[in-house]
């Protein structure tokens, strides 16, 4: 009986851990091979089949292509000041809103919010969205990609609820000595609410860095464009003047540096993510915990 | 009698009305912070329920919302008499209910083994590499799929040594659904499961003691004291999900079909796009969004009745 149960804990262990460990290959290896080929020698990598182990030989000759191109760099420096100031504006009121909300000083406080989490679940769609956008003049602003989304319902409710944990007797020891509400949110509930504010620049940040579909349809302008436009004509369109622009190359070698120039942007766009993704994966999770309280 | 009534009745009007300008008086700072976010969500969120209206008008820009002539239910009758209608409404359904049916529990499996594994060291690298995905964004994912699925492709170098023909999976409308659903499992199980890894660390330890001294194997274990731990959590994420249920991934198929894979990727929300921003039948694909809210909406409040009848688990 017991040696039975030890043979299937062994098998059960076994199967777990080589499939896990198949399921992360496979999450890790697109990017792997991304970064291989970006790397490559075109003329190798055209003849190549299957996997990347390794790069076949070696060139920046992609990433030079892509740092020379007026688009990639346009749309890099966009997507920096939407991320940025976008960022700083979301974190800011979404922090408002979860101070008044859990500060239980307002009426109506349940109304509010009943008003606030429906939008969740109900909205009015695409079309009467561009038209209203078009209608209040935010069409082809850059202060649209500021505004649009500003707050995440979901943020506001993580951070009602942890705000909300915060003691009351805090808050009014620091009212007797004389402070505002302004004072109470900004020197005593953000510093002991850290964490939260961490995991709100990280939500809001990645999200604002992958944003593509609202700008697409309301940004004309090109030289607003934020870094997804352009990779997604890169990528998706496989639109030749977006990618060679400021790229001298004759005909033949055209086609070859295409495909590499592809890996290289993927390459570049994600590079942010990948670089800080270790020291905030910790935060994204107790970000996700934190919601998960809520249900 | 009257009268007397009726001075009373004012009194307690005008009573209240001075308190409430003294209320606002005293917490004003609470007032002029809710403005920005009453503001936000009256404009962004409430302003665009508004624009509905134009589904049973036929908007002219020049016109606008309200001076455009109401037609009452001709929009939706001129839908749901075409030939897409059918299509895009079968394709909504068969994607959400496959992603539903092998997306929504591949996250909670995943948090079943990650939870067997007493290595740490291999538990976090294994969750590290899964989430990481999650973060990339829809274009790149969508690029590397092209990459990966195209005729000279990588799967295709693949297969082509194992002995099939070669093909390009993006252009064939067959393989569209399960390209949709596999890399949506792909991209988002790892992050998905750290919901569920955070429901079974808050099972009590004691309950798997016990099952321990009653003689509970592994797996007994699993089935008997960790599925019913994160049960709610489950419900509440399924009821979620089930609201979503017209709202497939629509970046992602916007990103991915194309006129030749219409016949199974074309969803809602994708003809909504197409009819409206490229056609621009603005009312009519109003009045096809709304249809596509209005369901979204029935369902999810089907789900939480149903779970609230069945398990005492709901959204409110």
């Amino acid at each position: 009986m017991i040696r039975k149960k030890r043979f299937i804990d062994y098998a059960f262990d076994s199967f777990n851990y080589v499939f896990l460990t198949v399921l992360a290959i496979t999450c890790l290896y697109p990017l792997v091979f991304v970064l291989f080929a970006s790397v490559s020698e075109p003329t190798q990598l055209i003849q190549q089949q299957g996997v990347l182990l390794r790069p076949l030989g070696f060139t920046l000759e992609g990433y030079k292509l892509a740092f020379k191109n007026p688009n990639i760099l346009i749309g890099y420096g966009n997507t920096l000041l939407y991320v940025i100031v976008g960022t700083s504006a979301s974190v800011f009121f979404t922090a408002l809103a979860g101070y008044v909300f859990s500060r239980k000083r307002l009426k109506y406080t349940k109304f509010f919010m009943y008003g606030i989490v429906f939008t969740m679940f109900f909205n009015g769609g695409l079309i009467p969205f561009f038209l209203l956008m078009k209608n209040i003049g935010l069409y082809d602003k850059r202060l649209l990609m500021i505004l649009n989304g500003m707050i995440w319902t979901w943020n506001l409710i993580i951070m009602k609820t942890s705000f909300g944990q915060i003691p009351d007797s805090l808050e009014e020891s620091a009212r007797v000595d004389g402070a505002n509400d302004w004072t109470i949110l900004f020197k005593i509930i953000l510093p002991l609410s850290k964490p939260v504010v961490a995991v709100m620049v990280l939500f809001y940040s990645v999200g604002r860095w992958n944003e593509w579909f609202m700008s697409m349809i309301l940004l004309k302008d090109r030289a607003k464009f934020p870094l997804q436009l352009i990779l997604r004509e890169i990528l998706i369109v496989n639109d030749k003047n977006t990618m060679l622009a400021g790229a001298n190359l004759s005909a033949e070698s055209t086609d070859m540096y295409r495909q590499l120039l592809q890996y290289s942007t993927i390459i570049i766009a994600t590079l942010p993510i990948l670089f800080i993704y270790p020291f905030i994966q910790k935060h994204f999770v107790k970000g996700v915990m934190i919601g998960s309280i809520k249900g | 009698m009257v009268s007397i009534k009726h001075v009373a009745l004012r009194k307690t009007k005008k009573y209240s009305f001075q308190d409430f300008i003294k209320e606002i008086k005293r917490y004003k700072t609470i007032y002029i912070m809710l403005i920005p976010v009453a503001l936000y969500y009256l404009i962004f969120h409430y302003g665009p329920m508004y624009g509905l209206v134009i589904s049973f008008k036929d908007f002219s820009p020049r016109l606008g919302v309200m001076g455009s002539e109401w037609v009452g239910l001709k929009h939706f009758q001129s839908f749901f008499s075409s030939y897409y209608a059918w299509r895009v409404i079968r394709n909504t359904f068969l994607i959400s209910v496959l992603d539903i049916a092998l997306g929504f529990p591949a996250p909670i499996l995943l948090a079943l083994l990650l939870n067997e594994i007493h290595k740490k060291v291999f538990k976090r690298t294994i969750q590290t590499i899964t989430y990481l995905p999650h973060f990339i964004s829809m274009v790149v994912i969508c690029g590397i799929l092209k990459d990966f699925l195209g005729r000279d492709g990588a799967i295709n170098d693949i297969l082509n040594f194992l002995g099939f023909a070669r093909d390009n999976y993006l252009q064939n409308p067959d393989l569209f659904r399960g390209i949709y659903v596999g890399s949506g499992i792909w991209q988002g199980v790892g992050y998905g499961s750290i919901i569920y890894l955070a429901a079974i660390s808050g099972i009590d330890q004691a309950l798997y003691e016990a099952a321990t001294i009653d003689g509970a194997g592994r797996f007994k274990k699993i089935f008997h004291v960790t599925i019913p731990g994160i049960l709610p959590t489950i419900i509440i994420l399924f009821i979620l999900r089930v609201g979503n249920t017209m709202t497939v991934g629509f970046e992602k198929i916007m990103l991915l079909y194309s006129p030749v894979t219409y016949e199974t990727a074309d969803v809602i929300s994708t003809f909504v796009y197409r009819m409206g921003l490229e056609q621009m039948k603005f009312s009519y694909s109003a009045a096809i969004g709304l249809f596509n809210s209005v369901i979204n909406f029935i369902l999810l409040l089907a789900a939480n009745k149903i779970s609230k009848r069945f398990s005492e688990t709901s959204l409110w």
